[in-house]
């Protein structure tokens, strides 16, 4: 079973590689869009357990290490094969 | 003075550090690797700057998960001082040791360069006890993540309880480009709640000899090591 960690920047937080990339989207003439914000995903396999237990490791997982509580948010989703 | 330096894989300015404080105390600081769990008492840890495992998943985020770490935190409850510099002060900040965050610089650069410090209204504090308020420091910074990030609340908590050490000044009559990064309130460095723990992003051991182009990261440390062995 796959669990899906996205991370992003929490609202207010300077995104300085969002707004570089929002700048180079607005000068390739993409229109109609605003406030680009960065992240990333982290990708877990877990074996033998089941989906809430894996739901519940992952948030540990989240909380000691893989996300910066202070500046960063996180979803978890889980893959169904 | 006892001392001692840790090393983390990626680390790369400990060489500096151990030869600034044996420069200036005598004594070679001890090597610290990130897995020792056993060391002496000592009077001051440093932890140098560098890219800690690759700066992998945050600056500083698995260095600060490393086993040295739970012996550092025992240094400071004893009352220990411990001084994070660049990466070492990432390091503190994601081992919960200091607050608030260290995110890209504003501009997106990696930047190296000189900077101005002025020493602030701090508390008491082994690392500024021995310079004056208002006093300038030349001593250079070279990172891509220092741009010291913290809500209005802690901002406020950290100025009223004298925790900011430093800020970037302007030079008179230079651009307005004095903060390299884009901290909060020009924060180039901030002091934990007893004063002995300072993370700071400038480099003291990169203005130790005058070919270093200024000596004011001597000043900094022989300072600090006279409070130290008070």
């Amino acid at each position: 079973m796959k669990v899906v960690v996205n991370i992003s920047l929490k609202e207010g937080v300077l995104d300085p590689e969002g707004q570089a990339i929002e700048t180079s989207l607005s000068n390739l003439g993409f229109k109609n869009f605003s406030d680009v914000r960065t992240g990333k995903q982290i990708i877990l396999n877990f074996e033998k357990i089941d989906e809430n237990e894996a739901i519940l490791a992952t948030k540990k997982m989240c909380e000691d290490l893989l996300v910066n509580t202070v500046i960063e948010t996180y979803k978890i989703n889980v893959l169904k094969d | 003075m006892r001392s001692g330096v840790t090393i983390f894989p990626g680390s790369n300015c400990d060489r500096d550090i151990i030869v600034a404080l044996k420069e200036i105390s005598g004594k070679t600081p001890i090597k610290m690797w990130h897995k020792d769990t056993e060391f002496p008492n000592l009077d001051l840890i440093v932890i140098p700057g560098g890219f800690s495992f690759g700066d992998y998943l945050r600056c500083g985020a698995l260095a600060a998960r490393s086993p040295i770490i739970k012996n550092i935190k025992n240094h400071i409850s004893r009352g220990g001082a411990v001084l994070g510099i660049c990466n070492g002060f990432q390091i503190l900040i994601e081992a919960g040791i200091l607050p608030g965050s260290l995110i890209r610089n504003e501009k997106l650069l990696f930047t190296c360069r000189k900077t101005i410090l002025e020493i602030q209204d701090s508390m008491i504090s082994p690392f500024l006890s021995g310079l004056k308020k208002g006093q300038y420091l030349n001593i250079p910074v070279a990172h891509n993540e220092g741009n010291f990030f913290a809500s209005e609340t802690l901002l406020n908590e950290l100025k009223n309880e004298g925790r900011i050490a430093f800020k970037y000044v302007k030079e008179a009559n230079t651009d307005d480009d004095y903060n390299p990064n884009g901290s909060c309130n020009d924060i180039a460095g901030i002091l934990s709640k007893n004063g002995k723990v300072l993370g700071m992003m400038p480099h003291p051991e990169r203005a130790i000899y005058n070919l270093h182009g200024g000596t004011d990261g001597l000043k900094f440390l022989s300072k600090t090591f006279e409070k130290l062995i008070g």
